[in-house]
């Protein structure tokens, strides 16, 4: 098995160095001390660790974890009638499902930037609004939470539908059937049959959306122009206007925690299920 | 229900599709402002006549195709071995980096590198960007090309090795072959990952690196533009492209 030695090196060595490492020295760092000029210094200590704790940061992280929640159940709520439908369209599912990746494909970047086009005061849905008559003043719809949370509803909507649709599509269709069949409405049949059957779908595309709605940087610092701080730019400002390396690395350290204690905990329930 | 599902459905792919086709369709407009004035190629012209856009796409084509070549070939021998006998550690790292958060990913290579040029007088550059870009690919390449290799036999190889081929030849010849569709694919993946990144690559780059991205961010933080919007819609059907010609490939092969 020699050969396998030498196909795994390449992957081993860059993973060691661009990934293992630099996430070392980011955790050696969130134990050091701010240099005076930036960067860091001796000694060691856990004061970045300690300043997690202030109420200004601490409403930052709040701020995040309630706005990652409220983008995963927009998403669920938004992408499981259409997971449903590509589902139990006898026809064109294929069609459907590119449809749904496609934006997924081209450029993040450039789908954010589209609602920042079509928000914008001077955008198509204010001048819209005013031509029509129905408003004077163009709406501030752009650099608000409102904005925020619409990108990354936006922008992750996709990984939602993708692991809803798989489930739904390996169910049973004669237990919907079996349902109505004993008097239940389609309504019924839906939230007792069809979603509780759906969970490992549901949860997959969850933890998909919450994880990088949770780390977010470019859609708050775009859409939010600034003014809504997530922890993605928490991190990013102490790395770059701030320099604090120290604190910017502890709190890199936190979210890294957080989304690893995720990830784990839904590999392990997905281990558990396929046992 | 069935009929109020597909009117949702048929909402629900408006509001995927909609946004990026308005942003198209003003790119032809003639007026700056979001109110139709005509048909013009204006705004086309403007990204010909932009240095630090046309810098920034050469720079975007050199790394994502240097950084593609590299990680599709690492990360296909890697899915190789993995699949030849399982590493949990390997695995579980690669899927780490996989949800690793950008942000967090770009500070923690910037930081490594200002740590390295302590000792080593060099300074950030195209090469930086090459090598974050194709850390951050090779797990996208792993995961394709893995899941092409759960329909492959491992009873081929054997039979190959026991008419006397050695384990590389059976390789080569056996299974590489049968994973050229996944190959591709992954191929593929990695690029436009590595065309579109942003976050990752504005904390590694030089000041003579400067991306596509980084300049349509740059663009985009100081307001809407139109010239954007013509670059939106040539990044957008050129992948969309792409992305159809590998389908077919796929279906072809």
């Amino acid at each position: 098995m020699n050969l396998r030695r030498w196909f795994l090196f390449p992957s081993w060595l860059w993973m060691a160095a661009l990934f293992a490492t630099p996430l070392a020295i980011v955790l050696a760092y969130s134990f050091l001390t701010r240099g005076v000029y930036g960067g860091i210094e001796q000694p060691w200590t856990v004061e970045s660790y300690q300043r997690l704790f202030d109420p200004l940061y601490l409403s930052i992280y709040l701020r995040s974890i309630v706005m990652a929640i409220a983008s995963t159940g927009f998403c669920l709520v938004l992408g499981f009638p259409a997971a449903l439908f590509i589902a139990s369209s006898p026809q064109h599912k294929n069609l459907y499902l590119q449809l749904v990746m496609l934006p997924f494909w081209t450029s993040f970047l450039v789908r954010t930037y589209a609602w920042l086009f079509l928000l914008r005061d001077t955008g198509l849905i204010n001048s819209a609004l005013q031509a029509m008559g129905i408003i004077e003043n163009p709406l501030p719809m752009l650099y608000n939470d409102g904005a925020v949370l619409l990108g990354l509803v936006y922008g992750y909507l996709p990984f939602m539908v993708l692991p809803i649709y798989a489930t739904l599509e390996r169910m049973d269709p004669s237990l919907a059937d079996a349902a109505a069949d004993l008097g239940a409405r389609p309504l019924a049949t839906l939230f007792r049959v069809t979603i509780p059957l759906c969970k490992p779908g549901i949860i997959a595309g969850s933890v998909l959306v919450f994880i990088p709605s949770l780390g977010a940087y470019l859609t708050p610092d775009l859409l939010g122009g600034g003014r809504t701080v997530l922890i993605g730019n928490l991190v990013q400002n102490q790395f770059t206007t701030a320099r604090d390396w120290p604190f910017g690395s502890a709190v890199s350290i936190i979210l890294m925690g957080l989304v690893t204690v995720l990830v784990w905990a839904f590999l392990r329930r997905e281990s558990e299920n396929l046992a | 229900m069935k009929r109020w599902l597909a009117v949702y459905a048929a909402a629900f792919f408006a509001f995927l599709h909609l946004p990026l086709l308005t942003l198209a369709v003003f790119s032809f407009n003639s007026s700056q402002f979001t109110v139709w004035e005509g048909f013009s190629l204006d705004w086309y012209r403007a990204i010909v006549r932009t240095p630090q856009i046309m810098e920034g796409t050469w720079n975007s084509i050199i790394i994502a195709l240097t950084a593609t070549a590299i990680s599709t070939v690492v990360g296909t021998l890697c899915a190789y071995g993995l699949w030849k006998r399982k590493s949990p550690f390997l695995t579980g790292s690669l899927y780490l980096s996989l949800v690793t958060p950008e942000i967090v990913t770009g500070i923690a290579l910037l930081a490594m590198f200002q740590f390295v040029f302590r000792w080593l007088h060099w300074q950030l550059g195209l090469y930086t960007v090459i090598l974050a870009h194709v850390a951050f690919s090779i797990p996208y390449v792993v995961i394709v090309v893995l899941s092409r290799l759960r329909t492959a036999s491992p009873v081929l190889e054997e039979a190959a090795m026991d008419l006397g081929a050695t384990e590389w030849q059976a390789f080569l010849y056996v299974t590489l072959p049968s994973l050229v569709p996944g190959i591709i694919a992954a191929a593929l993946l990695a690029l436009t990952v590595s065309f579109d990144d942003y976050v990752i690559t504005s904390m590694v780059a030089g000041i003579d690196s400067e991306t596509l991205p980084m300049v349509i961010y740059a663009m985009a933080r100081r307001g809407a533009s139109p010239v954007i919007n013509a670059i939106s819609a040539l990044i957008t059907v050129f992948f969309g492209l792409l992305i159809l010609i590998s389908e077919r490939v796929r279906a072809a092969g």
